[in-house]
């Protein structure tokens, strides 16, 4: 068992003083990760700071940040390791003309002086402490998957030629995903699951602070009262948490004191990324009771 | 909702140890009654990992077990549900019996002054008049006061609600009694005119400020109703058992929300939960559209390629494969008890149209029109929707379903436009008020259609019951489906495209 952690508060308070402001239930579960050893998926919509996450815990535990992006056709090469064919034929040439048995060089060209290692190889066999973000799983093939599996519940990787690899220490794992697609019960089981959803206003209001120099405490408190009252509307694309924060910044920078209608239209674009979601907010905000 | 009372509760059940064991075993059993598919694996990973919470702090043990019990967010509800009621506090105080009794044992701590700080609200103020307890809403509500207005959530219950012990109720209406005494909406009205006179003196409030300044109340109100169904829950808990109000409360999860029986609340949860599923089938559509064969070999890039190679095909170029997008037209009954229905599955279709090569709709109930045009170049759907309902002309003569008239009308209009290449979807429950069939329509589109699916939105058990005739329509279809809820729907249209 792994003690990172004393207990949840101090993963409170330490993601605290890397600037990133968890709830109970995040840090609650970056604890549990630790304790049982286990990855975490995150879910939730785009910009609450999934990945973020991930990059905050390695940054307070002064642990390397491994990170494996995934698209579409991801494959072994790409995720696990590789032989690196290039060498080997180097080393097989270079043998030639001296009497060397077939199974020397058998050996020799699949051992660890030829392998590549990729992301998910160079995270279990890192010496010092590392944490391995997997971003956006979801992007990946269904059978593709099944990569991750061996690595997420047994830490290890099995390499036909050399065996398998174990893990030196066991690292902090954070899969995220965006939800375009369901990911397979094998997965999900393997892990523990974390849904990160807008954060609530107090929340909000505390990010917008630490992450935007100079605001005030006012601005911030309209800031995220009037990113509730649009979160509220029926739209397209609700505004995340990075275009609240990228907001409160242009205000700032606009000298923005209080914010009015005017102001709120005049900026709105860096809220909403729809022109229809754009035109029903104005229209909502615009009146008092609200049409929706 | 964090429910930490740790000044006047008992310690959690959990907190008694060993027993616990059993007491998870028991709290999964009802997860999976409420139909989440929680496996071993996942028991034993939530009995491993409530041994490193600590016990007393409930939100942590909550967010643990969640972490470990529950992989879908749509599923979280129905935790939280199941979770309230079966690690609700529980203790002598949320009997509903003997009222009297408590309230002297209580009185000790109470403070019957609203400005009273902090934690001990909760317990006390039994003797307030009923305008007092407005009041202490009122106040509570306007400092925005948690400890408050739990104090007032559990009065306004003791009170109002008029709890009988032993009624096997799920507490709807203890909640709509205790709502109507409180009247909430005046409270509401109330705060927005002290706002108003509050500012008035510089200047008045513009409409922008008072909308935010109203939807600050109102969530403060959500929270109180939230406090009063909490405190209702533990009542009932308390005087039932955990078993029987976990089995009162289930609800079926969204994706199997009956489309025909969704209350109003499943309705709005219904809407939400459509826009991410047309999100993910769109997603899941292009992929297995992308990641089909490859089309037969392209002989002249072939030819190209090899130049590269010294005139070897080394390298062999295949044509990109068109793939058939199918033509759609949807045929749908929006009349009362299917429109939901019609609404869902319209929805559904145009939120992928990409995947056809066109679609075309048309609505009806004893009368037909076409509704493709509400649809073209507008981004959102539910305001499409909404037209459909309002605009088109579809009634004929009294506004009761009459299949064969609009199959007809149909036929009559429209029936050119079938190519061989035209899918068409016709939903409805085939409840035709005893009208002429005219299934020879179904029969003669078929001919000329590559495929006629109908969509029924009623069990199968209740087709060709009463005046259903999906049976008559059903022989001359390429399928005939029961599509009752989002699942369903999702896994048809999927199939179709």
């Amino acid at each position: 068992m792994s003690n990172r952690f004393t207990d949840v508060a101090s993963v409170k308070n330490d993601l605290a003083s890397v600037d990133y402001l968890s709830d109970e239930g995040i840090a609650g579960v970056v604890y549990l990760a630790d304790r049982l050893e286990k990855p975490i998926l995150v879910e939730g919509p785009a910009g609450t700071g999934k990945t973020e996450l991930a990059k905050s815990v390695a940054k307070m535990l002064g642990a390397r940040l491994i990170r494996l992006q995934c698209y579409e056709g991801l494959d072994e090469s790409k995720a696990l390791y590789e032989w690196n064919y290039k060498k080997q034929l180097l080393r097989i040439q270079a043998e030639r003309g001296e009497s060397q048995d077939w199974d020397d060089i058998n050996d020799d060209i699949f051992s660890d002086d030829f392998l590549l290692t990729r992301p998910l190889l160079e995270a279990i066999r890192a010496d010092d402490p590392v944490v391995l973000l997997i971003d956006e799983v979801d992007r990946v093939e269904v059978e593709t998957e099944a990569l991750l599996l061996e690595i997420l519940s047994d830490y290890q990787v099995s390499i036909p030629e050399l065996g398998t690899i174990e893990a030196k220490q066991i690292p902090l794992v954070f899969l995220t995903s965006n939800n375009t697609r369901e990911l397979s019960e094998a997965l999900k089981r393997r892990c523990l699951y974390l849904h990160v959803d807008y954060p609530d206003i107090d929340r909000e209001k505390e990010i917008v602070l630490t992450r935007v120099p100079d605001i005030t405490e006012n601005l911030a408190d309209q800031v995220a009262r009037v990113v509730r009252s649009i979160r509220q509307i029926e739209l397209k694309k609700a505004p995340s948490v990075s275009e609240t924060i990228d907001w409160a910044r242009t205000l700032v920078l606009l000298g923005v004191e209080k914010i009015d209608e005017q102001t709120a239209a005049e900026t709105i674009n860096i809220l909403l990324k729809y022109q229809s979601d754009i035109n029903k907010t104005l229209k909502d905000l615009g009146s008092a009771d609200g049409v929706s | 909702m964090t429910l930490t009372d740790d000044t006047e509760s008992e310690p959690t059940p959990a907190a008694v140890g060993e027993p616990l064991l059993e007491l998870l075993n028991g709290f999964i059993i009802q997860l999976r009654a409420a139909g989440l598919p929680v496996s071993l694996t996942e028991n034993l990973d939530a009995m491993e990992a409530v041994k490193h919470v600590p016990l007393g702090d409930r939100d942590t043990f909550k967010y643990a077990l969640a972490a470990t019990l529950v992989k879908h967010y749509n599923h979280w509800k129905a935790f939280e549900t199941v979770f309230e009621v079966y690690f609700s506090l529980r203790g002598p105080e949320y009997s509903i019996g003997d009222e009297t009794e408590l309230g002297e044992l209580q009185d000790d701590d109470g403070q019957d002054q609203p400005d009273g700080a902090g934690d001990q609200q909760g317990g006390g103020g039994d003797n307030l008049s009923p305008e007092e307890l407005a009041e202490m809403l009122y106040q509570a509500l306007m400092r925005g006061d948690q400890q408050m207005m739990r104090g007032v959530a559990r009065q306004a219950v003791k009170r109002y609600a008029g709890m009988e012990p032993g009624r096997p109720v799920g507490g709807t209406y203890y909640l709509y009694r205790t709502l109507r005494n409180l009247d909430l909406d005046g409270v509401l009205e109330r705060l927005l005119e002290q706002d108003q006179n509050n500012e008035g003196d510089d200047e008045d409030l513009s409409d922008f400020e008072q909308r935010l300044q109203k939807d600050e109340y109102q969530s403060r109100v959500d929270q109180l109703q939230k406090e009063i169904e909490a405190e209702i829950r533990r009542r009932l808990v308390a005087d039932r058992g955990v078993e029987a109000m976990a089995k009162t409360l289930r609800k079926p999860l969204p994706e199997d929300v009956d489309f025909m029986h969704a209350s109003r609340e499943e309705m709005a949860s219904l809407r939400k939960a459509i826009y991410p599923l047309t999100r993910k089938l769109a997603a899941r559509l292009q992929r297995k559209r992308r990641h089909g064969r490859k089309g037969p070999l392209d002989f002249r890039r072939t030819v190209r390629a090899s130049l590269s190679y010294g005139g070897v095909p080394a390298e062999p170029k295949f044509r990109n494969p068109r793939p058939h997008k199918p033509e759609i037209m949807v045929i749908a009954d929006i009349s009362g008890s299917v429109a939901a229905f019609a609404r869902f599955t319209l929805h559904l279709v145009y939120a992928i149209s990409g995947q056809f090569s066109k679609v075309r709709s048309f609505v009806f109930i004893d009368g037909l029109d076409e509704v493709t045009q509400y649809f073209e170049g507008v981004e959102d759907i539910n305001e499409a929707v909404h037209r459909v309902n309002t605009e088109a002309d579809v009634v004929w003569v009294d506004g009761h379903s009459d299949y064969g008239h609009a199959l007809g009308v149909f036929w009559e209009k429209y029936g050119q436009d079938i190519g061989p290449r035209t899918s068409i979807m016709i939903l409805g429950d085939a409840r035709n008020n005893y009208h002429a069939s005219e299934s020879w329509i179904i029969k003669a589109m078929r001919e000329k259609a590559r495929d006629v699916y109908w969509l029924n939105p009623e069990p199968n058990s209740y087709w060709d019951t009463g005046d259903s005739i999906v049976g008559e329509y059903a022989q001359h279809c390429d399928g005939t489906f029961e599509v009752r809820n989002l699942r369903q729907l999702e896994g048809f249209v999927e199939n179709l495209a």
